[in-house]
């Protein structure tokens, strides 16, 4: 599908050249999961989606801002704009450092004894970064798991992590999130809600009960080979769906 | 640690085949399940492309289709694709396209070939194809329910009658008359809870009056011994097996340890028929057709019950018949009583379904009059139009409305003497066309029900040896017979709708099991059988090889689906009180119900299509 880009999105497409940006960062990583992950590379910037391995990934935290709350559950799930790989999905649940609602506890449907007997996130560094590595992040709201995953390292190897991700809900507000018109401001239209249910709805997805990790990391998936169908198509560079954050 | 797939195991046990597998198969299943999207009109699969996934319309809607491009079938969420591939070479069969925006679950090839060897059920609610779908539909639904699969304990309607092993053969036989009984446990002792033996009325004759033995003598002596028991939840159809193995006619039922009752084969038939056979008896009783339409209660109470025991078709089509044929008979005999004997003798038709034995409780009367070839217009037509009419009208008060195309008794054509319907018929065959065969193929189904019945049989014969090998009666009688199509494209259509909503309906007879009985007639007629029953008739077809290998088989079990389908709609007509009718809504419809229905309506075209192609010589 031919997509015309307006001047401020363009603006916000990947300026980094993450496949050199990989080596270097491979060299100041002091962990060995970290080192090994950048070790791992990243496919170019103008490599056509269809060829991009990707990995949805989703967490549950216990609340919205990553200096507060903390990661109870991670999911993640190999995918290309083909398919999208159950068998090769994983999930973990931690024990975050930060306390646990008794709100999140009813929203995630995570038991304080399942929390109370998972292991703390650094167990899960390892076996996470090898799991992602080599691909590009797709998540829904980039506003969780990056900033959650680098708090998460920073408390517990004293480092940070930088990488390429697909945010379907940023592709959304591209689509269905222009700014409102005058005539909208009068008469008081609501912008169209970009939430993975809302979204995932305008592209006749099913309707998957939310708050479960694994069920929005397939969720996302699932959005992104949506959104590609309808308004990309498989030979679009990589870097027109990357969100432009560090 | 394991992913739990929540969401697309909640999809899995909503639906069959899915649902069929256990819990655990049903996680590995989701958890090797790969996802991808297609946009509304994207080609899923292409014709011949290898395939190694199995395919679930998770939401949106997919049309697959023949190779020649014809719609094969749409699938909605559930529907499911690529098993026939999976199960032939690896190669698509039906192409695949999406007509809205579609979500596709895959489930590994291999997983699915596992899961389709090892569960019976899921293999058989995957049905590879139409054809094992129906099938596998009819015979659960014969294994689950006929009347043949009650248990035993229902046969029982008395306490066994038992005599100790010291009584003489005259008391034994004393003790039989006077309780009605056709066979007596033998017991040594009263604490005994097994009986040491059983005699029958078989033995009293062979073992007693014919070789002259003794009646003092201990009966004991004649009994049998080393006794077959059945349990009392074992089901009437293995008690029938054990009865023909062992050549046994009775049976001591057991139930933990206890004799609880005899069963007899004789008790196993009158299940079978036991209502039709009352309805039958009653008529013969009635003495004016106000008596006789006051049976029509007990006529519907009867279908229903046949239907409830899950009698196939073809016992509740002969079933219904016989009670027509009964109706006919006794109007006839009232109107003899009413207009005296007849001036030469005659023989009443019946003609169409009465004649096939493939009645139902929604049913006109088409019958005919055949009269002595001494019949005088001028002297006798007055009596024979005086008990048509009053036969005529006798039927239509008991249930069976008037011909609305005039095919019957009262109408001076069909009430005519036999050397004129044999020039009907040789006209017919050997001068065809398909408007002279229009209204005149119900005729090639008929059976004398009353009076002179060798004049049907002469016709019949006549019919047989003209009609078998004359291409252009055929041709006309097969053009005939596809007048009237199946109704594929209102399952297009239904699959489509979302809001539920249905105002069409399927009329089952004229798009199902009319059509059906119109092209094995065809078959019957080009092979001379002398069945008049379809599934008699296909049985005949079989035989002769005409039908490709298969074909028949599929045809029989499509039969048996939408006849089944429109017997239950009456049933269930019946029991709300209102008028049964044969326009089935696709609403009133089990998921189950409207695949195989779907299914069998494919058979049929396909059925007409090979008609076409091999009468279409002509």
């Amino acid at each position: 599908m031919f997509y015309l880009m307006p001047d401020k999105e363009k603006q916000r497409t990947a300026r980094v050249d993450w496949r050199k940006r990989f080596p270097e960062l491979a060299k100041k990583a002091n962990s060995p999961a970290l080192k090994r992950y950048y070790q791992a590379g990243i496919v170019a910037n103008d490599t056509p989606i269809k060829e991009v391995p990707l990995v949805a990934v989703d967490f549950e935290t216990t609340g919205m801002d990553p200096n507060q709350h903390g990661i109870i559950s991670v999911a993640i799930v190999p995918m290309t704009l083909a398919r999208i790989e159950l068998n090769g999905a994983q999930q973990w649940i931690v024990k975050p450092r930060r306390t646990l609602t008794e709100e999140s506890i009813t929203i995630h449907g995570i038991t304080h004894s399942a929390i109370a007997a998972a292991p703390d996130f650094e167990q899960l560094i390892a076996p996470l970064l090898d799991a992602v590595a080599g691909k590009v992040w797709v998540v829904h709201y980039q506003g969780i798991e990056r900033p959650f995953l680098q708090r998460a390292l920073q408390d517990r190897i004293n480092e940070t992590i930088h990488f390429p991700i697909i945010d379907t809900m940023e592709i959304e507000a591209r689509f269905y999130r222009k700014p409102p018109s005058l005539w909208d401001k009068l008469t008081g239209k609501k912008p169209a809600s970009i939430r993975l249910a809302d979204s995932r709805q305008r592209y006749n997805l099913p309707f998957y009960a939310p708050h479960d990790a694994m069920t929005d990391a397939i969720a996302s998936a699932e959005l992104l080979q949506a959104q590609v169908a309808h308004h990309f198509n498989p030979d679009t560079p990589l870097s027109e769906l990357l969100v432009n954050t560090l | 640690m394991e992913a739990e797939h929540t969401e697309i195991l909640n999809f899995l046990r909503r639906y069959s085949p899915f649902n069929e597998l256990p819990e655990e198969e049903l996680s590995i299943a989701a958890s090797n399940t790969s996802i991808a999207y297609f946009k509304a009109d994207s080609q899923v699969l292409e014709f011949n492309q290898s395939i190694s996934y199995w395919h679930i319309v998770r939401s949106g809607s997919v049309e697959t289709y023949h190779r020649n491009g014809d719609l094969y079938n749409r699938l909605s969420e559930g529907g499911f694709f690529g098993e026939a591939g999976l199960l032939r070479k690896g190669k698509v069969r039906y192409p695949v396209k999406t007509i809205e925006d579609t979500l596709i679950y895959y489930i590994p090839g291999e997983l699915f070939n596992r899961f389709f060897d090892e569960y019976e059920a899921f293999a058989d609610a995957v049905e590879v194809e139409e054809h094992r779908r129906v099938s596998s539909a009819v015979k659960e639904r014969e294994s689950r329910n006929n009347t043949l699969a009650v248990k035993v304990e229902k046969l029982i309607t008395r306490e066994p009658v038992a005599i100790d092993k010291s009584a003489t053969i005259a008391e034994a036989a004393a003790r039989m008359t006077n309780e009605k009984v056709s066979s007596l446990l033998i017991y040594d002792g009263e604490k005994q809870q097994k009986p040491v033996g059983i005699i029958t009325d078989k033995d009293l004759r062979k073992r007693v009056l014919a070789v002259d033995k003794d009646p003092n003598s201990a009966v004991a002596d004649i009994m049998s011994e080393d006794l077959t028991f059945i349990y009392s939840n074992q089901r009437v159809f293995e008690a029938l097996l054990t009865m023909l193995r062992t050549n046994l006619h009775h049976l001591p039922v057991l139930d933990s340890a206890k004799v609880v009752g005899v069963i007899a084969l004789s008790d196993v038939a009158r299940h079978e028929s036991q209502s039709s056979l009352y309805v039958v008896s009653s008529i013969f009783k009635q003495t004016t057709i106000e008596e006789l339409a006051t049976l029509v209660p007990d006529v519907h109470k009867s279908y229903v019950r046949m239907v409830e025991e899950d009698a196939n078709s073809r016992i509740i089509g002969s079933a219904m018949a016989t009670i027509g044929r009964s109706f006919k008979q006794r109007l006839l005999e009232l109107a003899e009583e009413k207009y005296g004997p007849p001036p030469v003798p005659y023989c009443f038709l019946a003609l169409g379904s009465m004649a096939r034995d493939e009645q139902t409780v929604v049913t006109d009367q088409d019958n005919a009059m055949v009269l002595h070839d001494d019949y005088d217009v001028k002297k006798h037509d007055q009596y024979f139009l005086d008990i048509a009419q009053f036969v005529s009208d006798g039927l239509n008060a008991c249930g069976y409305t008037y011909c609305t195309g005039d095919i019957m008794a009262t109408n001076r054509k069909w009430r005519q003497p036999l050397k004129e319907w044999k020039k009907y018929f040789t006209d017919w065959i050997e001068d065809p066309s398909p408007e002279t065969l229009l209204h005149a193929s119900i005729f090639f189904d008929l059976e004398g029900v009353k009076g002179e019945t060798k004049y049907a049989d002469e016709l019949n014969q006549l019919i047989r040896s003209k009609a078998a090998g004359n291409k252009r009666f055929l041709g006309s009688m097969a053009r005939n017979a596809l007048n009237r199509t199946p109704p594929l494209g209102f399952f297009k259509d239904f699959l489509m709708e979302k809001d539920g909503k249905h105002r069409d309906s399927i009329n089952t007879k004229r798009r199902g099991t009319g059509p059906v009985a119109d092209l094995i007639r065809v078959h019957a007629l080009a092979i001379g059988s002398r069945q008049r029953n379809s599934f008699a008739r296909l049985d005949d077809i079989i035989k002769a090889g005409i039908l490709p290998e298969g074909r028949g088989p599929d045809l029989r079990d499509a039969l048996e689906l939408i006849s089944m389908v429109r017997i239950r709609h009456q049933a269930l007509a019946l029991e709300a009180g209102d008028p049964p009718d044969n326009n089935v809504a696709p609403e009133d419809l089990s998921d189950f119900e409207r695949k195989n229905l779907k299914d069998a309506f494919q058979i049929l075209s396909n059925a007409q299509k090979y008609l076409r192609y091999k009468y279409s010589g002509a």
